[in-house]
């Protein structure tokens, strides 16, 4: 069985800046890690390949040449295989063109049995690469998996996250999900496993490689959206004091947890 | 001693300084001020008074003085020793609310607070302008006043030292009401005895603490930990006094059992990422550049595999802190909802004597009969020792309380240790401080405490 995990680079910290006269953002190359939440999609599919026999993992991953280090990271978790889409041409790209891109870079290198997304980015929050794959691939797909029922060589069943409600969903291989952060605790980064995979080739693709060379389908060209302006909210603090009793002062918070649907 | 009950007249005096609204009187004092987080340990104060500025603090402990009213300082109440509880009564003398940030001096490195500062805002504000205050107690909604009251010690000391290697200068008030300036900005000082290292640690017994200079660091850019799983604690705890023979100095040795973690995980309701080890060294690093980091994190992993090490996991992200240092620094809640009623031993010995000491507590463990878990600063020796009650006679367990204590203090002073690394001695500790330091040393400390102190009123009880 082969799976394949997409994972991305992103900034390392949520205390973003942006250049606001620009909307670029202040990238400090020194710290950027792994889209947290491809974690999950990596752990996923180490604990598939734990349970199944012969199970092939590979990590993707498009960005510039410095996001080798999210490979490098997954190596340590225990992924197989890595490969980095790189090219000048992929620069710019939004969701779509990303999938697209992605979605080429699978054509060439085979149709795996299980595609593994994580919900979504923690740069970008669209949360659509993954859905967006599944259909330029024409695959199966379901998003925001909370849990894995059951799993065999032929097919998964899986329980989505529909906010209000879950669905449990069988899907046949081949097929791609996206998984949210309940599916598993990711586990760490293992020295041992640095050591052992520090001469571990990585794989790079690049647009030349690419079954589709139509340019204009990648990167800023092949992007259905601009970015008009990008700029840190506003954040709005307002503390509000309460003073009384201990018992009047639990009343209120309590109506206020209730109020705010916590409770 | 004998301590004058507090009358009208003197409750006249308060509301003349500090007016009405900032005197609360006997049962409108809520029941939290009455003790701090020691379990077990309660009195009331006759008034409560929240004072505002140095001046408020002199002419009310020139008042107590005169009339041998005793005052007890409280910061947030957050002390393990029974340090701010009013045990004879008198004053309780709230400084929660001196808690302005005064003056960031970047040209000296200092930063100048009220003692009523939390340490949590300390960190907020030094770091938004990338410095750094090193001290890391694991209770960071603590009062800087109580941390250098206490001398707080905590998770970085391995590196960096404690609370006392960054107090500059103190505004203090005796309790004769004399307001004085010890220290300053300074970086050196031989001028005479240290007063600023008398007065810090000294659990507010010599003087009201108003205002404090401390020493800033620039900020590491880089931090980065290692998780090590080890097949059992002693095997950990034996790689300790190896990593500190390297000269690779992290910034923490802290060590955890899994006992421990299937603890937090129940408590804080989310699973500790590795299950391999029994036990586990976890290692902080920090420094200026990743290469750097990376390269002491590597040298250290390397040894701690060729010390049997299952294996060492790099901790590198924010999400990865969380999950494995929220545990570490939770532990003394997460052990007080195990159980019914809990003590602590915060004994401090040589690193070198770490693993024969906590196999000692393994023995006492089994004489004793109830539950006693361990954890702590590996890298310092500073070791949290918690005896837990579960389900014993209450009888029983004072018995076996005081019998445990006395075992284990007793070893320390073999040893080389001392009763308390860094919570000081309050109420809860003085017998068992008394009896290792010796009577010379308790009776030099007590003529130190008669010359700041000549009628005994300020927080009386604690200490000697």
């Amino acid at each position: 069985m082969n799976i394949i995990v997409c994972i991305k680079q992103v900034p390392g910290t949520t205390q973003v800046e942006i250049d606001e006269k620009t909307g670029v953002m202040k990238r400090d190359t020194g710290s950027a890690k792994m889209n947290p939440y491809d974690l999950y999609a990596i752990e996923t599919a180490l604990r598939i390949k734990e349970e199944l026999i012969d199970v092939q993992t590979t990590a993707i991953t498009m960005g510039p040449p410095q996001s080798e280090a999210v490979l490098r990271e997954a190596y340590m978790l225990g992924i197989d295989h890595g490969i980095l889409l790189t090219d000048r041409k992929f620069g710019g790209a939004d969701c779509l063109a990303t999938a697209y891109t992605l979605s080429q870079a699978i054509l060439k290198i085979g149709l795996p049995d299980l595609i593994i997304c994580g919900k979504q980015t923690t740069d970008g929050d669209t949360a659509q690469v993954g859905s967006e794959l599944a259909e330029f691939l024409e695959l199966p797909h379901i998003a925001c998996v909370l849990k894995i029922n059951s799993l065999t060589n032929r097919s998964l069943e899986g329980v989505m996250d529909l906010g209000d409600f879950t669905q449990t969903v069988e899907l046949p291989f081949p097929c791609l999900i996206t998984v949210d952060k309940e599916i598993y605790e990711p586990r760490l980064p293992s020295y041992r496993k640095k050591i052992a995979t520090r001469d571990r080739p990585i794989q790079t693709l690049s647009f030349s490689e690419l079954p589709d060379q139509n340019p204009v389908h990648y990167g800023l060209d092949g992007s259905a959206t601009r970015v008009m302006r990008v700029f840190p909210p506003v954040h709005h603090k307002q503390n509000q004091i309460f003073e009384g009793t201990p018992d009047t002062l639990a009343s209120e918070i309590s109506k206020i947890l209730i109020k705010m649907k916590v409770l | 001693m004998n301590y004058k009950k507090m009358d009208e007249k003197d409750i006249a005096f308060l509301r003349d300084v500090c007016g009405e609204d900032r005197v609360i009187l006997g049962k409108d004092i809520p029941e939290d001020y009455c003790h701090d987080e020691m379990e077990g340990q309660s009195a009331a104060p006759e008034v409560m008074v929240f004072v505002l500025n140095a001046t408020e603090v002199s002419l009310i402990l020139y008042y107590a003085n005169q009339k041998k009213i005793p005052v007890t300082p409280r910061g947030q109440g957050t002390g393990l020793v029974g340090g701010a509880v009013p045990i004879y009564g008198g004053i309780l003398m709230n400084l929660s609310k001196m808690n302005r940030i005064l003056e960031l001096d970047e040209e000296n490195f200092t930063l100048t607070v009220e003692p009523g500062v939390l340490i949590m805002d300390i960190y907020d504000f030094v770091e938004a302008h990338d410095l750094y205050y090193p001290p890391n107690p694991g209770e960071k909604s603590a009062s800087i006043g109580g941390n250098v009251a206490t001398n707080a010690g905590g998770m970085s000391a391995v590196k960096y030292g404690v609370t006392r290697d960054y107090v500059r200068g103190l505004e203090i008030v005796t309790p004769e009401g004399d307001i004085l300036e010890i220290g300053g900005k300074i970086a050196k000082n031989s001028s005479g005895y240290s007063l600023v290292q008398l007065v810090t640690g000294s659990e507010g017994t010599l003087a009201v603490i108003t205002k404090i200079i401390l020493r800033l660091l620039p900020k590491p850019k880089v931090q980065q930990s290692l998780l090590v799983p080890f097949q059992s604690l002693s095997e950990a705890i034996q790689t300790v006094p190896k990593i500190i023979k390297t000269k690779v100095i992290p910034r923490s040795i802290e060590f955890m059992t899994q006992d421990m973690l299937q603890s937090s995980e129940q408590y804080l309701g989310r699973r500790f990422p590795d299950h391999t080890g029994n036990a586990y060294l976890l290692l902080a690093f920090d420094g200026n550049s990743r290469e750097e980091v990376e390269k002491d994190s590597d040298q250290l992993a390397e040894l701690c595999l060729r010390e049997g090490a299952i294996d060492a996991f790099i901790i590198d992200t924010d999400e990865r802190n969380e999950a494995v240092w929220k545990p570490r620094s939770s532990y003394l809640e997460i052990i007080k909802a195990s159980t019914t009623d809990m003590d602590e031993c915060d004994v401090v010995v040589p690193i070198s004597q770490i693993a024969d000491y906590l196999e000692f507590a393994r023995k006492i463990e089994e004489e004793v009969g109830f539950r006693v878990r361990s954890m702590g600063h590996a890298g310092d020796g500073n070791l949290h020792i918690y005896a837990c009650r579960d389900n014993m006679d209450e009888t029983v367990w004072k018995e076996k309380l005081d019998e445990f204590f006395t075992k284990m203090y007793t070893r320390a002073g073999e040893i080389g240790g001392k009763v308390s690394g860094e919570h000081g001695i309050g109420i809860a500790k003085r017998r068992y401080q008394q009896k290792l330091e010796g009577e010379d040393i308790m009776r030099l400390m007590s003529r130190i405490k008669l010359a700041f102190d000549p009628n005994g009123i300020l927080n009386p009880g604690k200490v000697i």
